[in-house]
């Protein structure tokens, strides 16, 4: 069909795999560590704390202010040398990804009605009970739909991290062009594996996303 | 009530600024055991923030508040334990969106007052119940009408055993054929005893059920006393001309 010619799968699909296996490693640990820390960055931002709350906004705006291939060559040649490959992949995709998530948090909690806050408080509630048994909640709820957005393109930015030489699906697929002298073919494999991943979890996220707004 | 007076609140020339407007501008009262004091006025006369100055939502700028005798403005003051003491029941309802009406009565006392959550709920369907609603215990509360959430919101705020209630405009939110049902409720809690202080346009239920009617206007109480004479015979122009638009 259109002259395309997939007979290099028979004998390279395992490229593939390896690759894919190591995109799904980088992105897993990725997504959680970087939902952990965003979200308790965006927490953290939206108690307006005296001197942590400008750190953390300052941290976030330069953060989103420099490309993530910088930030990735950054953590490898310079911040992380000792680091093995793959874990300088996940600090620096987990930096990024972070601040993205963590500003996310911040207006999902910000949307809470602040009656809410009010009321848990005049029934004797403490701040933090009441942020952890009304606000969080509710936030959640706010958050999930940027959320799945966010990891979303989160698994698209692990390709990059081909960049320094990390053997995952974009690498890996690369290898498979040089192996055949096929410039077009083995692309379109891999796009459409990225895109059976990401609409996998965008799927999943959606069932999440029905549960939790079935009371309303 | 005659001679057993029991003063629980008093405050002193409290004084509240919102930036740089003056909202409170030295307001004094004393609210007793048991009373139920209406505090009527036009909007932005400071009634709101008088309420929400007496469970500290809004911390006032100057003046004192008393509770049993004891300021509550001091430092040491355990702020969350003083509220538990003062039910609030707001014009928004706010009743906790991501619980059932069922864990909206108990979160309070099982969160707060570490009660054990048979026990909590047992109360809880009995407040439900007397407010009308032991059927929508399971329920959430975007699927309630205005009327029903206020009532849901009075027994979370009974489930606290509080000594005084606060209601900031608790009818004005709600479509006119559900005032009475929360009006209700309200005339119950007065009539078991319980200590309230009621912001309300509500001219009819302020005569019936109030002790004593406190007209506010541009930060100050400008008059007070007994309804009959408050609403019926105001002595000051500003009441005259206040009620003459609300009757």
């Amino acid at each position: 069909m259109f002259g395309l010619n997939f007979s290099f799968l028979g004998k390279y699909w395992f490229y593939y795999a390896d690759g894919l296996k190591v995109t799904l490693e980088l992105a897993f640990w990725t997504l959680i560590l970087a939902t952990v820390v965003g979200v308790a960055m965006g927490m953290i931002r939206v108690q307006n704390y005296k001197i942590i709350s400008p750190i953390i906004d300052g941290w976030i705006n330069f953060i989103r202010g420099v490309p993530v291939m910088v930030q990735i060559f950054i953590v490898y040649y310079g911040v992380a040398t000792s680091l093995p490959q793959f874990w300088a992949a996940v600090v620096s995709l987990t930096v990024n990804s972070s601040v993205y998530i963590a500003e996310h948090t911040r207006a999902g909690m910000q949307a809470v009605n602040k009656g809410q806050m009010e009321a848990a408080r005049c029934i004797g509630m403490s701040k933090l009970q009441a942020n952890w048994f009304i606000i969080i909640p509710q936030a959640i709820k706010n958050i999930l739909p940027s959320l799945c957005n966010e990891f979303i393109l989160l698994i698209k930015e692990t390709s990059i991290v081909s960049v320094i030489a990390l053997h995952e699906l974009t690498y890996t697929s690369n290898s498979v062009r040089a192996n055949t002298f096929l410039a077009f073919e083995p692309l379109i494999v891999t796009a459409i594996i990225y895109f059976i991943i990401t609409y996998m979890l965008k799927k999943l996220i959606g069932i999440l996303e029905r549960r939790l707004h079935a009371h309303d | 009530m005659t001679d057993g007076k029991e003063v629980i609140i008093q405050v002193k020339q409290l004084k509240k600024n919102s930036g740089s407007l003056e909202v409170l501008k030295g307001v004094d009262m004393e609210i007793d055991r048991g009373e139920v004091v209406v505090v009527i006025g036009p909007s932005g006369s400071g009634k709101s923030t008088f309420l929400r100055c007496l469970n500290l939502l809004e911390i006032p700028t100057d003046g004192d508040i008393l509770f049993h005798g004891q300021s509550i403005l001091r430092k040491d003051m355990k702020l969350d334990k003083y509220r538990e003491k003062f039910g609030m029941v707001f014009q928004l309802f706010n009743l906790f969106e991501n619980l059932s009406v069922l864990d909206n009565v108990t979160v309070g006392p099982r969160r707060v007052k570490k009660v054990p959550k048979d026990q909590a709920e047992k109360r809880a369907m009995e407040l439900l119940k007397q407010v009308g609603l032991e059927d929508k215990a399971d329920v959430y509360p975007s699927q309630l009408s205005g009327g029903q959430k206020q009532r849901v919101a009075i027994a979370r705020t009974l489930a606290m055993d509080p000594e005084v209630i606060l209601f900031d405009e608790a009818t004005s939110a709600l479509d006119p054929e559900m005032v009475g049902e929360v009006l209700q409720i309200m005339r119950q809690l007065a009539e078991q005893g319980m200590t309230m202080v009621v912001v309300t346009h509500e001219m009819g239920f302020a005569r019936e059920v109030g002790d004593r009617v406190v007209f506010m206007d541009g930060g100050y109480v400008v008059e007070e006393g007994k309804p009959k004479d408050v609403i019926t015979n105001p002595k000051h122009q500003r009441t005259k001309d206040f009620l003459s638009k609300m009757l």
